[in-house]
């Protein structure tokens, strides 16, 4: 058996870390991208593009985000298409995301009032134009603080990837486990680690929160 | 030749039978003041005008072109018809100056420098040339309302609507929002109003339309009508107001 010292053990934890952010942001801007085109899509008035979107979020909202990993891994290879744990990961973290965010965007565009759509109309404005030089700007600012604060859940949400055989921070941590039998201490490494990487981010999210209050 | 034309409109929301039947025929350079109790459809009336609200039956005209809620059609119609709010609609994410600038460029695709001299002499004509560069939130009420003609004017519209356009305002900033509106009706805009100011109606509008559950109740000169309702319904509305 190789011995593991605090330093190694330290070093693959960190190394594993990594990976974890990187899958964080792969989701994250995967699922930004998607729930942009899924809002667009809410904000035509075409009640098909509203009902799909509204199928899709009640779907990835009302199913554990560990089943939608276990079919995008084990479903979409039994379908004949081969995919890798990595890719099985991004995708579904990617629905779990957007079926969120789309949700919180459309409460931040709710907020606005209904006459700054009627005045761009009656200014002449196209739904594009309203929506990219009216309404964008100002969901935006609304949007941010909660958006930064769902970003600790996706960094969460990575954890299960491990699952599935994704290498990333809980994973290595079980690895390590495994072999050095100490989970109080790896356990709580890993979960330092999750700590340093969410506890910013709430910080800054509770931060834009009060500026946007004030500035309101 | 009539610049607004309303024939036999019909407008329901769901059951509510809103406008029944309006025929209103308005010209070139005329200050209609529309009045009447709440609920009596003055809003509605409006809106279908502008394309914002659809109606059901009969016609409307503006310039000769017929009105509907096609995306396509309301921004043609935005060409000709503005629009103010009681509540301004002023957009809080842009100063004034841009304000009055997007859709002159957007629209209209004028240059930022020629969208500019148009936009300081619409605020200039409003009286608030030097609020170019403030947010709208650091003015008044009735400075914010007059952005918002501004606003509308530099689309250079060939009629403006206004849905009770004071009636957010502190009563000491009404005055200023009112002598905008007497300005350009000596200029010669053509001014469709919901408004309660009589005194405004009397002494600067061209003819008063009173409204009563829908239909148009009674109308003409305002002097004339406004001494001398010849229906009970006008009659126990001016009671009211006075
Ligand atoms: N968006 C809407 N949906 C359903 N009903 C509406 C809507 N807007 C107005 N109504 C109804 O239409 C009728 C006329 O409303 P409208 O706002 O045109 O009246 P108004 O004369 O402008 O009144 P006020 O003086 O209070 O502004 C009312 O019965 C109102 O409840
Ligand atoms: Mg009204």
């Amino acid at each position: 058996m190789i011995e593991f010292s605090n330093y190694d053990i330290l070093r693959n934890l960190l190394f594993a870390t990594q990976w974890t952010i990187l899958l964080s942001l792969a989701a994250f801007i995967g699922g930004t991208t998607v729930a942009l085109t899924l809002t667009a899509m809410r904000l035509t008035r075409n009640p098909v593009m509203q009902r799909i979107v509204k199928i899709y979020v009640e779907l990835f909202q009302g199913t554990p985000l560990l089943m939608q990993m276990f079919l995008c891994f084990f479903g979409l290879s039994m379908l004949g298409y081969e995919i890798s744990a990595w890719g099985a990961a991004i995708l579904s973290l990617t629905f779990f995301t957007s079926a969120f965010l789309v949700e919180i965007w459309r409460g931040c565009i709710d907020t606005l009032p209904k006459g700054q759509w009627e005045a761009s109309r009656c200014l002449g404005l196209s739904f594009l134009q309203t929506l990219r030089h009216i309404i964008l700007p100002q969901a935006i600012r609304v949007a941010t603080a909660p958006t930064v604060g769902f970003s600790v859940q996706v960094i969460k949400g990575t954890a299960l990837a491990s699952v599935i055989g994704f290498v990333e921070l809980t994973k290595v941590g079980t690895m390590l486990n495994n072999a050095t039998f100490e989970p109080f201490k790896i356990f709580t490494l890993v979960a330092l680690i999750y700590f340093m990487l969410c506890y910013p981010l709430s910080l800054y999210s509770k931060h834009l929160e009060k500026k946007f209050n004030v500035s309101r | 030749m009539s610049l607004v034309n309303l024939h036999q409109v019909h407008k329901y929301y769901g059951d509510n039978h809103v406008l029944k039947g309006i025929d209103l025929d308005i010209k070139a350079g005329e200050v209609v003041s529309i009045i009447g109790k709440s609920g009596s459809g003055k809003s509605t009336l409006l809106r279908c005008i502008n394309g914002l609200e659809q109606y059901q039956e009969g016609g409307i005209t503006v310039d000769g072109k017929e009105v509907t809620t096609e995306d396509i059609q309301v921004r043609r119609l935005a060409l000709s018809v503005g629009m103010i709010f009681q509540n301004f609609n002023l957009f809080p994410h842009m100063t004034v100056g841009e304000n009055v600038m997007l859709a002159p460029t957007i629209v209209l695709k004028k240059s930022k420098a020629e969208a500019e001299t148009t936009a300081r002499a619409m605020l200039e004509k409003v009286g608030l040339a030097e609020k170019f560069d403030s947010f709208p939130e650091k003015l008044s009420g009735g400075q914010q309302q007059r952005v918002a003609i501004a606003r509308a004017l530099a689309m250079s519209p060939k009629v403006l609507l206004c849905d009770e356009i004071t009636s957010a305002l502190d009563p000491e900033l009404v005055g200023e929002v009112l002598k905008v509106l007497e300005q350009l009706a000596k200029e010669g805009i053509t001014l469709v109003l919901v408004t309660h100011e009589m005194n405004f109606a009397r002494d600067v509008g061209s003819r008063v339309v009173f409204m009563h559950q829908g239909k148009v109740w009674e109308q003409g000169d305002p002097k004339t009508i406004l001494s001398n309702p010849q229906t009970d319904e006008l009659k126990q509305f001016m009671g009211a107001v006075l």
